[in-house]
């Protein structure tokens, strides 16, 4: 969406840092990076912690539970237990470690040339995979035991090259990811060789499911370790391992049940811990690929009070339409201070018309109709304002009577139309579910005004569209059936966020024209987001230009063609090449869509407008009426556009 | 034009993918050449091969027959190591600035690499192209440090311009290079173009979908409909309204014009131009014009005979069987149109002067 825009907006140094942070605002990541932190370290200086050599027997002292002495307890020989585990848990790690770095060596490398090389390399590579995922590890590891008793490298280095495959698919998959990217094709343009690519430009990307793949495999390592530990199958019996302690705990747990607590909570613990950072690791990932800035831009713009017009298309007061929308602000919710996207923005809907809102990406209209639909994504909220459908306040109303009246009163399509059909069902029985939903009608009844709705639509094959999944239709398709669904309510209004932008010019011909066709026969309006000028020419009633999350201009349709009355819609026109002369230069305007956060103070397209003077960056600007139903929000409209407004 | 060795030429080229059992035809027969200095349009919609062809030309996708020469060398079938010695002449710009850079790495190293991938060691003169060549595309040198997320779209589409560039190539391919920026980016992006084309003898194969663009772009025009040429020639004859094939009229009649008046009057040309394709997937024989199920003015000639590239006006062919006559059979008076009124003419809104 266009808000991610405002990433620009943020420090070289914070992104890289992300991930960090991210993990430091979970608590349960921190205590998990903590508590193994801790193990590790004790592990590691054991001759340090530990109060007891752990093989010091003290046959007065067995069995005793915690005390002074032994803050753990004693086990059947008498050895501290506190000292055994820190002892034991150097082998465990140690364990863990050779099981993880063998997974490793042989998942990613392979991994990545499965991936990458695709073919029949890939096919070779996955087949094997498959083949000995197949295989029982504990078997195996059995069989190695039996043939090197009590060696318990052999045996985690065979776990490890068990539970490779694992690590190879899940690194295959994320590398065919990466490398349909088209920087990959870029890089081999650019003259790099495949290793290059592969180690410059592919393992970067796939670092991070590799680590979580590597800390749940070290979860599982380590169980499996203390498994076969308990079984007794790899060390000297004498020698500490956690493993063997939960073994020797559970012989005498009659006798004194709580040897088996320090040993069984370790163990837990850990696994626990290695688990929990695995899943933080994967949230901050996925949060760090998708996700806003944590932190607001240093400049947030100044926002005083401002005197208005309202849009003024109904003269004599009286609201006679279906949607006003008055001041709607929306913000992105940040740590620091909130950060504005949409400002005070109002407009009006009638019953039937056609209203185009149109801006470049991140003007701010595609969050203005999701605010208005109530559908804003996880991050921003609405910060102000009040969106009356006919003479109820949508914003203020419960989430259930809003719900009543989302799609049946107001409807919405997207971009994307493939995105809003639910792979796994037919396009009918997704249809017909939604037409039971708002009608209450029968199946079969549903059924076949599901097939109505679909050849209303104008798809040629309405049966085999019902019949079809989301994958099997073509964008055109996908969007037709998008719309049908959206007069599954019969809506009075339909709000498209660039329902055309993603389809063929002659695909979009066709959608403008069921559209309009819908409309003359419903007399359902339509709020129609665009960046496309010719697609406002053609459909729309009346235009409202957005920029840099405010109204900047509203007019009629025709009028704002002929006699653009801001510096920024009269920037754009002139910038369409078919009105421009063959391979002359096209008048464009300089620099580019201020992100949110960094809006210029006063008018927000001064630093881009030719026209602009001192009292353009010091004063705000309001949205004032400049002709029967036209507002600008530009201080020298008169000086600028003097010549047009005369005649 | 005649005697002069095209700096490519891609001649008899067919790309066939396996979708299953299906064989799909990306190209089938496709030829055309780009002159030095020359900036050919290749124009189609989603489904035309019009991106395998810029695959093919350079070598990422398997060529089944045909060949592709560069400057009169025979490029269709190399090794890696002669294919990548090509590209050294020939770049390309991808549509989407997003993915086509490297989250990961600073534009610098993005922009170091080609070079450095060609064996070039000086670090001092390697940072010395990186900061030139941001100046070109007009970003700060400041740039080099920073990583692509710190810039907008048209900001990225300046540096991966300004990547195809460091290698100093002779041909770049634009593939739907401005087809995802804003309006006013896109008109800062297409100058650019234009600006480096007359400073570098640069040549562009300009591929797109937007006629309008293309028009203002292009000297030549190719129309690709489902892997075939459907018209080829000057770009104000395809691209205006005497295009000589019915696909290329349908196109041009598509675009809306940001101009409510005109667009009305078109808007009755164009309803009768589309007849949506059947649901599923049709079948289209080899030897039957790919158009025909779509044409308002098929015959069933059209179903049963391919139709060959014959002359249609100067310098332009046209692969019809009903060329000329279903010119005269378009219905109505001529609906007005932006592409032919010369834009001084064209109801284009006032411009004030400068302060």
């Amino acid at each position: 969406m266009s808000i991610l825009g405002d990433q620009t907006a943020m420090e070289p140094t914070v992104r890289s840092l992300l991930l960090t942070a991210r993990l430091r605002q979970s608590p349960l990541a921190v205590a998990a990076i903590g508590f193994l932190a801790i193990v590790t370290l004790a592990c590691i200086g054991a001759l340090f912690v530990a109060p007891y050599d752990p093989l010091h027997q003290d046959l007065e002292r067995v069995l005793t539970g915690p005390t002074s002495h032994n803050i753990l307890g004693t086990d059947t020989l008498g050895r501290d237990v506190f000292s055994r585990l820190i002892y034991g848990g150097r082998r465990s790690l140690l364990s863990v470690l050779e099981g993880v770095a063998v997974v490793l060596a042989i998942g990613v490398p392979f991994g990545l040339a499965a991936g990458y090389a695709g073919g029949w390399a890939d096919r070779l590579l996955s087949k094997f995979a498959e083949t000995i995922m197949a295989v029982p590890a504990l078997i195996i590891v059995l069989v190695v035991l039996a043939v090197l008793p009590r060696n318990e490298d052999a045996a985690m280095v065979t776990f490890g090259l068990l539970g490779a495959p694992a690590v190879l698919r899940v690194v295959r998959s994320a590398t065919l990811r990466v490398r349909e990217d088209l920087y990959i094709a870029a890089a081999r343009v650019s003259g790099l060789t495949h290793p290059w690519i592969v180690a410059r430009h592919v393992l970067p990307r796939v670092w991070g499911p590799v680590i979580v793949q590597a800390s749940l495999f070290a979860a599982y390592a380590l169980l499996f370790e203390t498994g076969i530990a308990y079984l007794g199958l790899t060390a000297d019996p004498a020698a500490p391992t956690w493993g063997g302690m939960v073994g020797e705990a559970s012989t005498v747990i009659q006798r004194q049940a709580w040897l088996l607590v320090p040993s069984g909570t370790l163990i837990a613990l850990t696994i626990l811990a290695f688990g929990v950072l695995g899943d933080a690791i994967r949230d901050a990932a996925i949060v760090g690929e998708s996700g806003f800035p944590t932190r607001a831009p240093a400049n947030s713009s100044v926002t005083s009070a401002r005197r208005r017009v309202p849009n003024g298309h109904h003269p004599n007061g009286l609201f006679d339409g279906l949607l006003r929308v008055r001041n709607l602000s929306v913000s992105v919710a940040s740590s620091a201070t909130p950060v504005p996207i949409v400002e005070r923005v109002s407009f009006d809907v009638l019953a039937g018309e056609t209203v185009g809102i149109v801006g470049e990406s991140g003007s701010g209209k595609s969050v203005t109709a999701l605010a208005v639909l109530r559908l804003l994504p996880h991050g921003l909220y609405t910060a102000g304002g009040q969106v009356y459908w006919k003479d109820r306040d949508l914003l203020s109303m419960s989430e259930s009577s809003f719900a009543k009246l989302r799609g049946s009163s107001l409807a919405y399509i997207s971009q994307e139309p493939q995105v809003s059909l639910d792979p796994a069902f037919t396009v009918g029985s997704q249809l017909v579910e939604l037409i039971r939903h708002h009608h209450g009608v029968s199946r079969r009844l549903a059924r076949s005004s599901a097939v109505d709705l679909l050849q209303q639509v104008e798809l040629p094959d309405p049966d085999w569209v019902a019949r079809a999944h989301a994958h099997e239709l073509s964008g055109g398709m996908a969007q037709r059936v998008a719309i049908a669904f959206a007069l599954a309510g019969r809506p009075k209004l339909l709000i498209a966020d660039e329902p055309t932008t993603a389809l063929d010019v002659t695909v979009q011909a066709e959608i403008l024209g069921l559209l309009r066709r819908l409309q003359r026969e419903t007399g359902m309006a339509l709020v129609l987001i665009t960046h496309n000028w010719g697609v406002i020419a053609d459909i729309c009633d009346r235009a409202v230009v957005m920029y840099a999350g405010q109204v900047v201009e509203t007019s009629g349709i025709q009028d704002i063609f002929d006699r653009p009355l801001h510096p920024y819609t009269l920037g754009l026109l002139t910038a369409h090449p078919s009105l421009a002369e063959p391979r002359s230069r096209l008048s464009s305007i300089p620099g580019s869509v201020p992100t949110p956060g960094s809006w210029p103070a006063a008018c927000r397209f001064s630093p881009r407008c030719r026209f602009a003077t001192e009292e353009c960056v010091t004063t705000a600007i309001p949205l004032v009426e400049v002709g029967p139903g036209r507002a600008s929000r530009c201080i020298r409209v008169d000086q600028i556009f003097s010549k047009v407004t005369a005649g | 034009m005649t005697q002069q060795i095209p700096l490519l030429a891609v001649r008899q080229l067919s790309v066939q993918y396996k979708r299953g059992k299906r064989i799909v035809k990306a190209l089938d027969d496709v030829s055309f050449e780009v002159l030095a200095g020359e900036t050919l349009g290749l124009v189609g919609e989603s489904g035309s091969g019009k991106s395998t062809a810029a695959k093919a030309i350079l070598g990422l996708t398997q060529v089944n027959s045909g060949s592709v020469l560069f400057a009169g060398t025979d490029i269709t079938h190399l090794p890696f190591k002669q294919r990548r010695e090509t590209y050294r002449e020939m770049q390309i710009v991808f549509q989407d600035p997003y993915s086509s850079l490297n989250p990961a790495r600073t534009i610098g190293s993005t922009l170091s690499e080609p070079l450095k991938a060609f064996g070039e060691r000086d670090s001092e003169a390697v940072r010395d192209r990186v900061r030139d060549m941001l100046e070109r595309v007009h970003l700060p040198s400041g740039a080099a440090d920073r990583y692509p997320w710190q810039f907008s779209g048209g900001q990225r589409q300046r540096i991966a311009i300004a990547r195809a560039l460091m290698l100093s190539p002779r041909l770049v391919i634009l593939d739907e290079a401005v087809s995802s920026l804003d309006l006013s980016i896109q008109a800062q992006v297409l100058n650019l173009l234009q600006e480096l084309q007359e400073t570098s003898a640069l040549s562009y194969l300009f591929i797109s979908h937007d006629l309008g663009v293309v028009r203002h772009m292009c000297d030549r025009v190719v129309v690709l409909y489902r892997g075939r040429v459907m018209e080829s020639g000057p770009a104000l004859s395809v691209s205006g309204r005497g295009s000589a094939h019915p696909y290329t009229y349908t196109l041009n009649e598509a675009v809306p014009v940001p101009n409510p008046n005109a667009q009305r009057a078109r808007r009755a040309a164009v309803r009768m131009l589309l007849t949506p394709l059947p649901g599923g997937t049709t079948k289209i024989r080899d030897e039957q014009c790919v158009f025909a199920p779509r044409c308002p003015w098929n015959q069933p000639k059209c179903w049963n005979e391919r139709p060959s590239l014959r002359p249609a006006y100067p310098n332009g062919v046209v692969a019809c069987h009903r060329y000329p006559e279903w010119r005269d059979e378009i219905a109505g008076p001529p609906p007005l149109d932006a592409h032919v009124i010369p834009a001084t003419e064209h109801a284009r809104p006032e411009f004030p002067r400068n302060k």
